[in-house]
């Protein structure tokens, strides 16, 4: 059953490294968003096949990629921004349930407008040459995306934590994560600060869709449903609320999967429930997750 | 300064003020003292717009502050110390003060203000990269009033501040009240412990059930056989 040398080991794992940090990128938009609002923001899977979509419009009307690439996180931001004003900033004082089914209203009606305005039938992601050549090291052959998926989410894993933990910004986050009502005490504008948190998920889930599309070159209006519920589980089982812990959770993900898949090749089937598997068990055994925050306050 | 007039608050239905009047004058301390759910928490909140009146007004120089948003009546210099203090225990001592002044942009301003603060409450600069959530309750309560001063307030309105601290801790906390009172800050102060609220009081108010019951001198109050029988527990007979 386990029949795997060194160089297929190593070339799994570079594939579960660079899958974890797509689902490592998506995870970190539901836990922000959790974070702020305590709501799972089931439209974020939605926003993340959207904006492959707006990356593949505009290379398909003859955009280069470093024009179309940009544009695409920029729309999926106004996206982002725009399913939080539209769907749940009028719900913000009403009772979690409402938001909540607000929040899987939003994603039915971005899937079925993308089937409706895109048309059901896959579509092929334009790849580029300079992401996709494939590169030999020793007897692996791995594409460079490969290894550019997680160095730029590396990168843009300090660049947020720089943000919520140093500037401003970040420090009027972290506050109406706790207590809305006191952040607008300390002339907080939350319905800004909450827009800004959106606007930075979505530019992640943006940058993660237009990995992904290079990666796994064919779109589909319902190609976000299962990595969103994927990263949804990442960000558990990393603890909810917790963006490093979003990222551990995407990256443990990512690999098992693959290697799951890899080691038992009889189970490839099961592949999707294994994501599903874990999430029962975290629930049951850990429900803060790896990084979870355990608080303690005086009163 | 502050203005209240007739002002009317409902929850679903029920009035929790049934039609008060409040002033505050400028440079004075002023005290609103009342039983529990009499309403004196409400009448703050709705100054700073986090309950929204049914009717009445409510202006600060002259400004009506009905249909202001709460970020925009703190910029004009009001600030409320909420009840059970409401530190952010997520962020450190010294990034809760930082956000008290967060509307801000006199830099050089917020350093003064903020040695200010370290040398009312020194143990605040001792702990500053401490998360405020394992402070103790009374050193929060410092904290709070801290991040308040933080945002230079003409205007400085407390609710509760002494619950849930020792004797001794509340009379520090009243001496920096007054401590602060002298640098200039108007001070509108709710308390269920009405006797040291009305001696600290140029004026006082006894609220009950959504009505002003009695207003008067701080002094006049603490003599006033009412207020004493019903808020400072004394037995007036004798």
């Amino acid at each position: 059953m386990i029949n795997m040398t060194w160089e297929m080991f190593l070339q799994h794992l570079a594939n579960g490294i660079s899958l974890g940090s797509l689902y490592a990128l998506i995870a970190i938009g539901y836990t922000m968003v959790y974070g702020i609002l305590r709501l799972i923001n089931f439209a974020h899977g939605d926003i993340f096949m959207m904006a492959t979509y707006f990356a593949f419009f505009g290379v398909f009307f003859g955009l280069p990629w470093y024009i179309a690439f940009p544009i695409t996180i920029i729309l999926t931001i106004l996206l982002g921004m725009g399913v939080e004003i539209a769907a749940y900033r009028s719900l913000r004082d009403a009772p979690k349930i409402s938001i909540m089914i607000s929040a899987i209203g939003a994603s039915f009606l971005i899937e079925n407008l993308a089937i409706v305005i895109f048309g059901g039938r896959p579509k092929a992601f334009p790849t580029e040459e300079l992401f996709t050549k494939v590169v030999y090291i020793g007897n692996i052959s791995v594409q460079r995306l490969t290894f550019i998926i997680p160095i730029v989410t590396i990168i843009l894993l300090v660049m947020l934590l720089y943000l919520i933990n140093k500037t401003k910004t970040g420090m009027a986050m972290r506050a109406v994560s706790k207590d809305h009502e006191t952040a607008k005490l300390m002339g907080v504008n939350i319905d800004r600060t909450i827009s800004t948190t959106f606007g930075i998920g979505s530019a992640l889930a943006a940058i993660g869709g237009i990995m992904w599309g290079l990666k796994f070159p064919q779109i589909q209006p319902l190609m976000g449903v299962m990595p969103g519920l994927k990263c949804f589980i990442a960000a558990v089982i990393g603890g909810i609320g917790n963006i490093t812990g979003a990222v551990i959770g995407g990256f443990f993900l990512g690999v098992s999967e693959i290697m799951l898949v890899a080691i038992f090749q009889g189970l490839t089937g099961y592949r999707d429930a294994f994501a599903f598997i874990i999430l029962i068990l975290v629930l049951l055994f850990k429900p803060t997750g790896i990084m979870g925050e355990k608080i303690s306050e005086k009163v | 300064m502050l203005k209240i007039d007739n002002l009317v608050v409902a929850y679903g239905g029920i009035e929790a003020l049934k039609g008060i009047n409040l002033e505050v004058e400028e440079g004075k301390i002023v005290t609103l003292v009342g039983a529990n759910g009499a309403g004196k928490s409400t009448t703050l909140r709705s100054v700073v717009g986090l309950v929204k009146p049914k009717s009445g007004s409510i202006t600060y120089n002259n400004i009506d502050l009905l249909n202001m948003k709460t970020q925009d009546i703190v910029k004009l210099g009001i600030t409320l110390v909420p009840e059970g203090r409401r530190i952010f225990p997520n962020l450190t001592v010294l990034e809760n003060l930082k956000l008290g002044a967060y509307f801000r942009k006199d830099t050089n301003e917020i350093k003064k203000d903020l040695e200010w603060v370290y040398s009312l409450f020194p143990i605040l600069k001792e702990r500053h990269w401490q998360m405020a959530g394992t402070l103790s309750g009374g050193e929060q309560q410092m904290l709070a009033v801290g991040r308040a001063l933080m945002s230079k307030p003409k205007l400085l309105m407390m609710d509760e501040p002494s619950l849930g601290l020792a004797p001794i801790i509340v009379n520090e906390l009243f001496n920096i009240i007054k401590e602060i009172h002298n640098q200039g800050v108007t001070i509108l102060l709710i308390e269920q412990n009405a006797n040291a609220a009305l001696h600290i009081a140029d004026i006082g108010y006894v609220i009950e059930t959504g009505m002003i019951k009695i207003k008067g001198e701080g002094k006049e109050l603490l003599n006033n056989d009412e207020v004493r029988k019903a808020y400072l527990g004394e037995n007036v007979s004798n």
